[in-house]
């Protein structure tokens, strides 16, 4: 019997070797150590053997049994890697393949500028007023210091509805009204919008633009306030190394008035084909609010000064992104506008 | 304003700067300068030539062979121009010279005859055509009888100079003169102003004698001073007057029409010639124009006049359109020999009026509209006199003919030196104050603390205290003022609610994948109110540049697809765009109703990731869905109706209602307006964001997370094609009671296996209950309930 279970190991030993998957191997686990299997028969079988034998072989068969499940588990490790292994490598996939798109659109290029200073002059205090685009005369001229037959309204030409209503031609009467409407109290705003001027469309001309008007006022805000408020936006919109530098220039509604330049961002001063050799870049206009407007809208010059300043986010952006056409804005190319998807932190 | 560097020192010591540096010290003071033009560029080796002789070329009909002296030797030039002739001084290019433009003179042969250099018109030395006197425009130049042959024309015809483009501002009327530059450029580089001397002889005749003068408008013309200038020969000026003419952007005539040029450059001060003889009364009668009178200006048009002209008259009819052109009846030609000069202020009203009525602009317009200085009005006339006899061989009567009601004292401005420094955060000395003062040339006192400041008549610019404060601040230096951040008290400064949801909104759309557009406001006639929800009375610019562009929009749709067509048209067949942007409604007020919109236009394919499998194209439900979830974000609930609108499909329209109110608008494009536009299959949507913002969002409080689980049945129904879903789910939400908490459409069948005018919709429906478990029994009894809800209807169970 002995032998017989020694015979029945080897057997079992050498299909578990033999098997080659897990269906095999459980097949040899049947077979051998089955309810049916032999080694359960020796088991049953013991019975029939001298009871003082029956210790000995039971252990015998013990040994055996163990051995094989050891053997047998073992194998099935193996195999059971080696299958999900197999698994694996068939389901391998091509990963150079397109991932499934996300469908993502973005701000147009001027809402990018425009939104990007907003949020530089809030950290800095500032609220935001909006206004009408067809505006009274009064506000878009008069109250800013431009009575009628004023030579500056040359410098305009508007589109007018009627009269007295037009296209308003800057957003500067956001200042005038909100000067009307403040009613003497002190004011910092930022007045972003759309504009509309007598121009045929070309490559740096539109007959819609946009622009954004700031407006400081205060007891004692002097020039040197303005110079330093407009140094922290040329940094913060085109890099700390920027330095600006003011000219004098003509608004009615400013005295002084300025114009302001950042040294080039391209060349950093050395001239380029950006500043046209200068080393220098036109960015904005402003200046010291005009006693007139001031009193027109109710405040006391005498005791409250302020400053104002207006850019085009088109000339930004243009600058910015190396925009060479003014009409790309308009034309909504999506070749164009799907090129500001990028953040640019 | 163009300034030649050589004619600005004869005021002011430019003190050799490079003409770069100058303009920059210029711009950086407060006058841009916008280009600075060497007029010698690209010139060399260009002499004077003495042609001795010129014969026709055998062999070319157009071609002549000079033989021109050069001062070296006589040589041979083949020259083209239509007037060379033998006797003539004129331009020589030298084999070796360099002209603009690059162009280099060689030696050469032109149809077999040699040709050594070549004869310039002032076009080749780079003068403006329009520049160039009307006698030479077509052919070369001749020089004066008395040019130095082989001398150096550059250098002898004043071509060596650099003239600096100056951009000047409206308020800086006084730097249209040379004068008023000089001035500017002498309180800049510290130096003295030198005015021209004039002296001239008067004959003993008075101008008095010939001349009457009556100013029937005192009010447009407080001062008028005409002098007689008689025996003038009129002839062309010498080159040195033609050369600062040129280089002043002016082209020159006659000498006595360049005189008057030149002065007006000179002064600023505008001047007109009249023939004397022409004059006919010896009269000069200054009033307002008779209603359709009618006069010929020198630029001969003949215009019909308004009471609001002023003329210069003879008494009788119009001679002159006062400070814009003179007429052509009294026009100086070559056989004037007598003229009347007239200097005039003209108040500045008055001539842009008719500048602007007539169309028509001239030199002397400009200046008048912009304001003369008063006090060189009789200076400028005799400077005119004094120049006529020089150049023209006149005859000075003594005296003027004079009408003078000018007020022309200085204005006076106080200023205190701490309201200077208070304005511009500086903290500036008095003693540098007051230099800069004297640099400008404004006489001042100084005394108790206070600035008492005499300013010149021709700085009408100046005029309250903060114009003293820029003067200061120009010459002082901008670069000198510090960088403070106002000391107002801090607010915390951000959006308002509404500015916030219009991010909001700006976001949401670019998660749903669309790409932000901006079109124009203004639209044609036709287009402005297409697809809009509500018509107003239509806006138009009362002169609009073209139709296009002629009225105001009251809708986005147009432009949006517009925008769309552009792209498809360049073979991008997927456009999805959205924008933000006001129409303009007809309101109460006689300003427009603005009304912020935002649209969509999608066309194309919506998801495309083919190599899965995965297409759909855009279809009405695509835009639906990201205006349910827009609705969603900004915690509206938003309603779709059924409707019809001009332009879209009349199956595949909504309007979107929210309580109760139109807002918006969905739909298909109509296949007609589809294929007017060149679109496949588009969607668009348009709705008034103004109204979806009007409600404020309520404060977000979070509701319990369920502790009980929900339970789903399904019914599947076959309906009549005609009844809506929409319809349906309000059904099974009344019948659903409390316990129902979501229904949903899950399935949509329209097939072959339905019998015709049928559709198979399945709803999935959810049943919970905050406060326990439901039980199987419980959502039976309620689901039954709506079942039956739904077969008294008419629908039937689908097995
Ligand atoms: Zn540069």
């Amino acid at each position: 019997m002995e032998a017989q279970l020694n015979e029945l190991k080897t057997q079992a030993l050498d299909k578990i070797a033999a098997a080659s998957n897990v269906k095999e191997l459980n097949a040899v686990r049947v077979a051998y150590l089955g309810k049916k299997g032999p080694i359960t028969d020796l088991l049953k079988g013991m019975g029939k053997l001298p009871a003082e034998e029956r210790p000995k072989m039971g252990a015998l068969v013990n040994v055996v049994r163990e051995e094989v499940t050891a053997r047998l588990e073992e194998r099935m490790a193996i195999l059971e890697e080696q299958a999900i292994n197999e698994k694996l490598q068939s389901e391998t996939i091509d990963i150079t393949l397109p991932g499934r798109p996300v469908k993502s659109g973005n701000a147009h290029p001027l809402t990018r500028v425009i939104e990007e200073i907003e949020d530089l002059f809030i950290s800095m205090g500032y609220e935001i007023e909006e206004g009408p685009e067809v505006e009274k005369d009064y506000y878009n001229f008069e109250a800013l210091n431009l009575p009628k037959g004023h030579p500056a309204r040359d410098m305009q030409d508007s589109f007018y509805i009627s009269e007295d209503i037009l296209l308003r031609t800057h957003t500067s009467p956001v200042q005038a009204r909100t000067m009307e409407a403040k009613g003497g109290e002190p004011i910092k705003i930022i007045c972003p919008g759309k504009v509309y001027r007598r121009d045929n469309d070309d490559a740096t001309h539109s007959h819609q633009f946009t622009q954004i008007e700031g407006l400081v006022i205060g007891e004692d805000i002097r020039m040197s306030d303005l110079k330093g408020t407009l140094s922290v936006f040329a940094k913060k919109m085109f890099g700390e190394d920027r330095e600006i530098r003011l000219r004098p220039s003509f608004f009615p509604f400013t005295e002084p008035s300025v114009e302001m330049d950042i040294s080039c961002f391209k060349c950093g001063g050395e001239g380029c084909n950006v500043c046209k050799k200068t080393g220098w870049i036109e960015i904005l206009g402003a200046g010291m609010v005009h006693p007139n407007v001031l009193e027109m809208a109710g405040y006391d010059s005498k005791r409250l000064t302020g400053f104002a300043f207006g850019m085009g986010p088109e000339r930004i952006a243009m600058l910015k992104y190396g925009i060479e056409d003014i009409r790309h804005f308009y034309t909504n190319d999506v070749r164009f506008l799907s090129q500001f998807q990028r953040t640019e932190v | 304003m163009l300034v030649s560097i050589k004619w600005l020192k004869d005021y002011v010591n430019t003190q050799e700067l490079p003409p770069a540096e100058l303009g920059e010290k210029i711009t950086r003071a407060g006058i841009e300068v916008d280009a600075v033009i060497d007029r010698s560029e690209g010139l060399s080796n260009i002499v004077v030539g003495h042609v001795e002789s010129c014969v026709k070329h055998p062999e070319a009909d157009k071609l002549n062979i000079c033989q021109v002296n050069v001062g070296e030797e006589t040589t041979q030039i083949i020259c083209g121009a239509p007037n060379i002739a033998a006797g003539q001084n004129v331009i020589v290019a030298r084999p070796g010279a360099r002209l603009p433009g690059g162009m280099k003179i060689k030696k050469a042969k032109l149809r077999g005859e040699e040709s050594n250099g070549m004869i310039c018109s002032l076009q080749e030395l780079g003068i403006e055509g329009k520049l160039v006197p009307k006698a030479y425009a077509e052919g070369i130049y001749v020089l004066p009888e008395n040019a130095e042959v082989g001398s150096d024309v550059i250098t002898n015809f004043d071509l060596d100079d650099t003239v600096l483009e100056l951009g000047l501002t409206p308020n800086r009327a006084d730097a249209m003169s040379m004068l008023g530059v000089a001035y500017e450029v002498g309180a800049i580089l510290e130096e003295e102003v030198k005015l021209p001397e004039i002296t001239y002889k008067e004959a003993e005749d008075k101008a008095s004698s010939m001349l009457t003068l009556n100013i029937d408008s005192p009010e447009a013309n407080p001062l008028y001073v005409a002098k007689v200038v008689r025996n003038i020969e009129v002839k062309e000026s010498p080159m040195w007057l033609q050369q600062r003419l040129m280089a002043a952007g002016v082209r020159p005539h006659n000498n006595v029409v360049d005189v008057t040029n030149y002065i007006l450059m000179e002064y600023g001060q505008p001047l007109h010639a009249f023939d004397y003889d022409l004059l006919e009364t010896g009269n000069i009668t200054v009033r307002h124009a008779k209603t359709d009178e009618l006069i010929t200006t020198l630029d001969g048009n003949e215009r019909k006049l308004s009471l609001n002209n002023l003329v210069i008259t003879n008494g009788e009819k119009p001679v002159a359109l006062a400070g814009v052109m003179g007429g052509a009846n009294s026009e100086v030609s070559k056989n004037t020999t007598t003229i009347v000069i007239e200097s005039a202020y003209f108040e500045s009203g008055s001539i842009r009026q008719t500048s602007k009525e007539h169309n028509l602009r001239s030199d002397a317009s400009s200046r008048y509209e912009k304001g003369v200085d008063p006090n060189r009005v009789i200076p400028a006339a005799e400077r005119a006199a004094q120049l006529l006899s020089e150049l023209a061989g006149g005859e000075v009567l003594a005296g003027s003919v004079i009408f003078d009601q000018l007020q022309r004292e200085e204005k006076i401005v106080n200023v205190s030196p701490d309201f200077i420094n208070s304005r511009l955060g500086m903290k500036i000395r008095l003693d540098d104050m007051l230099d800069i003062l004297n640099r400008l040339q404004f006489k001042t006192e100084a005394m108790n603390n206070q600035l008492m400041i005499s300013v010149p008549t021709r700085r009408q610019d100046i005029q309250i205290e903060e114009d003293i404060v820029e003067e200061i601040a120009r010459l002082y230096g901008y670069d000198e003022i510090p960088s403070t951040l106002p000391e107002t008290a801090t607010s915390p400064g951000g959006l308002s609610p509404y500015q916030q949801k219009r991010r909001i909104v700006r976001n949401y759309m670019e998660g749903a994948g669309l790409l932000q557009a901006t079109t124009y406001s203004l639209t044609s006639e036709k287009s402005a109110t297409q697809f809009a929800m509500k018509h107003t009375e239509l806006t138009r610019l009362l002169m609009p540049m073209s139709e296009e562009r002629s009225t105001l929009r009251q809708s986005l749709l147009p432009h949006l697809l517009e925008s769309v067509s552009y792209n498809t048209a360049r073979r991008i067949d997927s456009v999805a765009l959205y924008e933000t942007g006001s129409v303009f409604l007809k309101g109460q007020d006689e300003l427009l109703n603005e009304e912020e919109h935002l649209a969509i236009a999608v066309t194309g394919l919506w998801l495309d990731n083919s190599w899965q499998g995965e297409k759909k194209a855009v279809d009405f439900f695509v835009v639906k869905g990201i205006v349910e979830g827009l609705a969603a974000k900004l915690d509206v609930e938003l309603e779709f109706e059924r409707g019809e609108l001009d332009g879209l499909h009349p199956g595949r329209t909504a309007f979107i209602t929210l309580d109760g109110r139109r807002i918006g608008v969905i739909g298909q494009l109509h296949p007609n307006e589809q294929k007017a536009r060149d679109l496949k299959t588009t969607i668009v949507m348009e709705l008034s964001l103004a109204e979806l913002f009007k409600e404020q969002t309520e404060a977000l409080v979070y509701t319990q997370v369920p502790r009980y689980p929900s339970i789903t049945r399904d019914v599947a129904l076959v309906l009549s094609k005609i009844v809506e879903a929409g319809t349906i789910e309000k059904l099974i939400r009344s019948a659903g009671g409390k316990l129902l908490k979501d229904v949903r459409v899950f399935d949509l069948y329209e097939g072959d296996n339905l019998e015709a005018g049928k559709k198979s919709v399945a709803f999935s429906l959810t049943y919970f209950d905050p406060e326990k478990t439901l039980t199987d029994e419980e959502v039976t009894a309620v689901h039954e309930k709506v079942v039956a809800a739904l077969i008294e209807s008419g629908a039937e169970l689908r097995s």
